[in-house]
């Protein structure tokens, strides 16, 4: 018998493969590259749909009017994006100030200071932070938060008043404040979350080096831990920044809905999504509108998209001086 | 010997007094970032526990403005019934993709392409899904207008990237060796894929769809425009259908007591159906060989 | 350029070479005034040393005595227990979670685990250099020699002076003085742990701990680096934890045997090596094991 060839009732090889051996194969690969491929073609087709209905907007207000004309007026037909932007950028700002020193403060308690004990505890009801649909946070935001701040919020305007932008109107219930507020307490858990697993992946050659030159534990973390994150940690806060400014039921709630330029931080306003979400209703009979709230849209979608990538740099650039598994925390 | 006797150099007061403040800010930012959390659970309780009993839980919003509001028993139907179509079309396609990037294309530009849009699916806003289903499907008079299925490819989308990331993560931890094991016993590639790789990676794949599951639960955004709302409990996926994050939405806009009540246990209900599929999802991680 | 320039320029010129020299005097006379206080050193005693774990003891009670000015070389196969019980001396061995130590170490008469001492304080006097060279990634050369005695409060004008004085100490300063700036990664591995020297003396140490330092180095930077140790000593106690016997016997004046957490044998480098009392430390310098 030659080498390599066994004899089976058919007269044939066991080792020849039978023209249909390899079929489930081929079919599972194909299979899933075709699938992989859909997705890239879905979000083509995203982005082309949207655009096309958005267009009628577009052509009637030109890309940069719609975008920066400070004229949002449903019953005259006329819109023009400007209070929205400004308040989707107003109240993000205010999300980050709050959110991200807060997140990040925690991620390094629970990381360098935490007792063993504690640890996963507090870790998990940070994360519970995430559990709580945006509807409920909205509910809880004009029901209790709003009440409840509304003293404290005058009372600051009043007593800071010299200061712009903090004075100079009325303190209205639902505003910019309260709707940045919600927003923070909603990018606590991803920011945090970021920030730990970066800060976990400090070496700890670079931590014993500090404590061996006789460093407190604070003035370890701030020359040994801080510096080596900054990169990730900046790549949370712009992932902060992407899911704030892309947040609608929460905000829409407690805001105010008014779509002006209010001058000062306890004024009411309006964000792109927010808009959406409210006058849907009314707009699906008016094409012009309907437009303009799908133009409103993909604004919203190309800021998240852009916020995003860059957020997607700073990490990748935090994964090459270290953490590998960073970006892996990122989904979700 | 030494002239002077040994002595430890002074550590400044200064140090030390900033060590200790920035321990306790640190720990302070902790915990307040926890108040939120907190004040949300009790007040979901204090408020909603009230508005639980029987008829909350079987009858239909009445959609009256005076006299009784109604339970909410067409959104859990809903919920249940959306969600769990999501799940249908979001789990295996996700989990298809993860399969994909892992077994058969870990390094080629393609599967790299692929990965960066799916995370960046991960940072879309659940509105847009909301606009992008409502415009081909729903304008497109694809099947009618408002349907409760066309709300689920909506959250199937939102939950596509969350499956796909978190399943990649668990694939990736079953050791190649493994894999090679079966290989060299002869087996073609997709028995190793079935046999070997789901079975072990089963734990953590399910508790990303899990996890997911949660999250889609609690989206309202991407029903706005698609599955809309009704009062009346039906089956009836090609038609409105109602769901409990809708439902929340609709009564705090309309700001009357019983309505308000009637929110909160809703949102008490959402809270702890979230919670408990968390819990479970955690569960399961627990019972993972894997890392 | 004119004349009067040139002389002007020459002028200039004197002056700063005089500045330079004396400078330099004045760091000779710095040193001899560093030299002075540390030839009459620091000991180091342990008496009872246990170190544990968790529930694991690792050192189980060494008494041992470090003598001032010198080098005393740790030897012993992988995990006697070697680096943690170093680790001990600076205090680092607690920084591990669930990790304590008991017994008394003594730097001359003061008891480095008393109460009211502060961690903090024992470290800078102990100083540590170790196995795999880290450098702050962040900080250039300068801010990386400089780190340490940042921490302390010492700020101004006596830095570069510290720095450059420091960067002498390690052999460094030659190669690196013009490029202080540079990341303090951005350099060879054998630079990079004399970098880590310099840091480790800028502070001003009685002792110095060297846990394997020269095991991730090649042996042309590890030859440098037994140089520097021995020039070390002149100022500060050293105890250098070391796998290579050889490495022992170039530069230690004593050799302390460890095994399993327990001191088995220290005499003097040579006894050790040529007529070792015990025969498990026989057994282990003529390479029966470890």
């Amino acid at each position: 018998m030659e080498a390599g060839s066994v004899a089976t009732g058919g007269g044939r090889s066991k080792l020849e493969r039978s023209p249909l051996s390899g079929l489930p194969d081929k079919v599972l690969r194909w299979g899933l590259t075709a699938l992989a491929a859909a997705i890239l073609l879905l979000i083509a087709y995203f982005f082309v749909r949207l655009y096309s209905e958005a267009r009628p907007a577009f052509a009637k207000f030109g890309v940069l009017g719609f975008t920066f004309d400070n004229n949002w007026d449903v019953s005259k037909d006329v819109f023009g994006a400007l209070p929205l932007v400004v308040g989707t950028l107003i109240t993000a700002a205010v999300a980050l100030l709050i959110g991200v020193p807060i997140a990040v403060a925690t991620a390094v308690y629970l990381v360098e200071l935490c007792p063993t004990r504690l640890r996963q505890p507090l870790t998990i009801m940070v994360e519970l932070l995430a559990a709580v649909p945006s509807v409920v946070y909205g509910l809880w935001g004009v029901y209790v938060l709003i009440p409840k701040l509304l003293p404290a919020e005058k009372w600051f305007a009043n007593t800071f008043s010299w200061i712009p932008f903090i004075g100079g109107g009325t303190v209205a219930g639902p505003n910019y404040f309260i709707g940045g507020l919600i927003l923070a307490i909603m990018i606590i858990p991803i920011v945090s979350a970021i920030s730990r697993e970066v800060m976990a992946t400090v070496p700890v050659e670079h931590k014993e080096a500090a404590l061996a030159l006789g460093a407190t534990r604070w003035e370890m973390i701030r020359i040994s831990v801080l510096p080596y994150s900054r990169a990730g940690i900046s790549g949370a806060a712009m992932l902060g920044l992407g899911r704030a400014i892309g947040e609608t039921i929460a905000v829409t709630l407690v805001i105010g809905n008014a779509p002006q330029l209010s001058g000062h931080l306890f004024g009411q306003g309006y964000t792109l999504a927010a808009v959406i979400a409210n006058e849907f209703g009314e707009a699906a009979s008016d094409p012009v509108h309907r437009a303009a709230l799908i133009a409103a849209g993909l604004v919203l979608f190309v800021l998240t998209l852009l916020v995003n990538a860059l957020a997607r740099w700073f990490v990748v650039r935090a994964e090459k001086t270290g953490g590998s598994r960073v970006a892996e925390g990122m989904a979700g | 010997m030494n002239a002077q006797p040994a002595s430890l150099p002074g550590v400044s007061p200064r140090r030390r007094r900033t060590d200790k403040v920035a321990r306790v800010l640190l720990l302070s930012a902790t915990l307040i970032a926890l108040v939120p959390l907190v004040l949300v659970v009790y007040y979901l309780i204090k408020k909603g526990i009230g508005a639980w009993n029987l008829d909350f839980f079987t009858t239909d919003p009445s959609g009256r403005f005076f006299g009784d509001p109604g339970g909410i028993r067409s959104a859990i139907v809903g919920t249940t019934l959306i969600v769990g179509l999501a799940t249908v079309i979001a789990v295996p396609t996700g989990i298809g993709v993860a399969l994909y990037l892992v077994e058969y294309g870990s390094e080629s530009r393609f599967a790299n392409v692929v990965r960066y849009f799916v995370d960046v699916m991960t940072g879309v806003p659940s509105i847009v899904f909301g606009l992008f289903i409502y415009i081909v499907l729903v304008l497109g008079g694809v099947a009618g207008g408002f349907a409760g299925w066309k709300g689920s490819i909506a959250l199937g989308l939102l939950m596509l990237p969350v499956v796909t990331r978190a399943s990649e993560v668990v694939l990736k931890l079953v050791p190649d060796s493994l894999r090679e094991a079966a290989l060299a016993l002869g087996a073609p590639r997709w028995r190793v894929v079935w046999k070997v790789v789901l079975p072990t990676a089963l734990p953590g794949l399910v508790t990303g769809s899990l996890l997911a599951i949660a999250r889609a639960a609690g989206e309202t955004a991407p029903l706005l425009f698609t599955a809309f709302a009704v009062k009346a409990t039906t089956t009836n996926l090609g038609a409105q259908m109602n769901s409990l994050p809708m439902q929340i939405f609709s009564d705090v806009r309309q700001a009357q007591d019983r309505l308000v009540e009637r929110a909160w246990g809703s949102a008490l209900t959402l809270v702890g159906m979230i919670l408990l599929l968390t819990l479970v999802a955690r569960l399961v991680q627990r019972r993972s060989r894997l890392a | 350029m004119t004349l009067e320039n040139a002389s002007t320029k020459a002028g200039e010129d004197t002056l700063a070479s005089e500045q330079t020299e004396q400078e330099a005097s004045r760091f000779e006379r710095e040193s001899d005034a560093t030299t002075k206080r540390g030839a009459t050193g620091r000991s180091v005693t342990l008496r009872g040393l246990k170190a544990y774990y968790g529930d694991s003891e690792a050192i189980k009670g060494v008494d041992l005595d470090y003598e001032p000015n010198k080098v005393t070389a740790m030897i012993g196969p992988s995990g006697c227990g070697k680096s943690t019980m170093v680790r001990c001396i600076n205090r680092m061995h607690e920084e591990i979670p669930h990790a304590r130590a008991e017994g008394e170490i003594k730097l001359d008469e003061l008891d480095i685990y008393g109460d009211d001492v502060d961690v903090v304080a024992v470290r800078r006097v102990i100083g540590m250099v170790f196995q795999k060279p880290n450098p702050f990634p962040t900080m250039s050369i300068y801010d990386n020699v400089a780190a340490g005695v940042r921490l302390s409060g010492h700020k101004g004008g006596d830095m570069k002076q510290t720095v450059e004085r420091s960067l002498r100490g390690a052999g460094l300063w030659d190669e690196v003085k013009d490029r202080l700036d540079e990341p303090g990664i951005g350099l060879s591995g054998g630079q990079q742990q004399r970098l880590c020297i310099a840091r480790t003396i800028a502070v001003e140490p009685e002792v110095i701990i060297m846990d394997e330092p020269c095991s991730a180095l090649d042996p042309v930077a590890t030859l440098k680096i037994e140089e520097l140790i021995s020039q070390l000593k002149e100022r500060y106690t050293i105890i250098l934890v070391t796998h290579n016997m050889q490495q022992a016997g170039r530069v230690a004046d004593t050799t302390a045997f460890m095994l399993s957490g327990e001191l088995v044998e220290v005499d003097q480098t040579e006894k050790i090596f040529t007529n070792p009392g015990d025969k498990r430390t026989e057994d282990y310098v003529s390479g029966k094991f470890g």
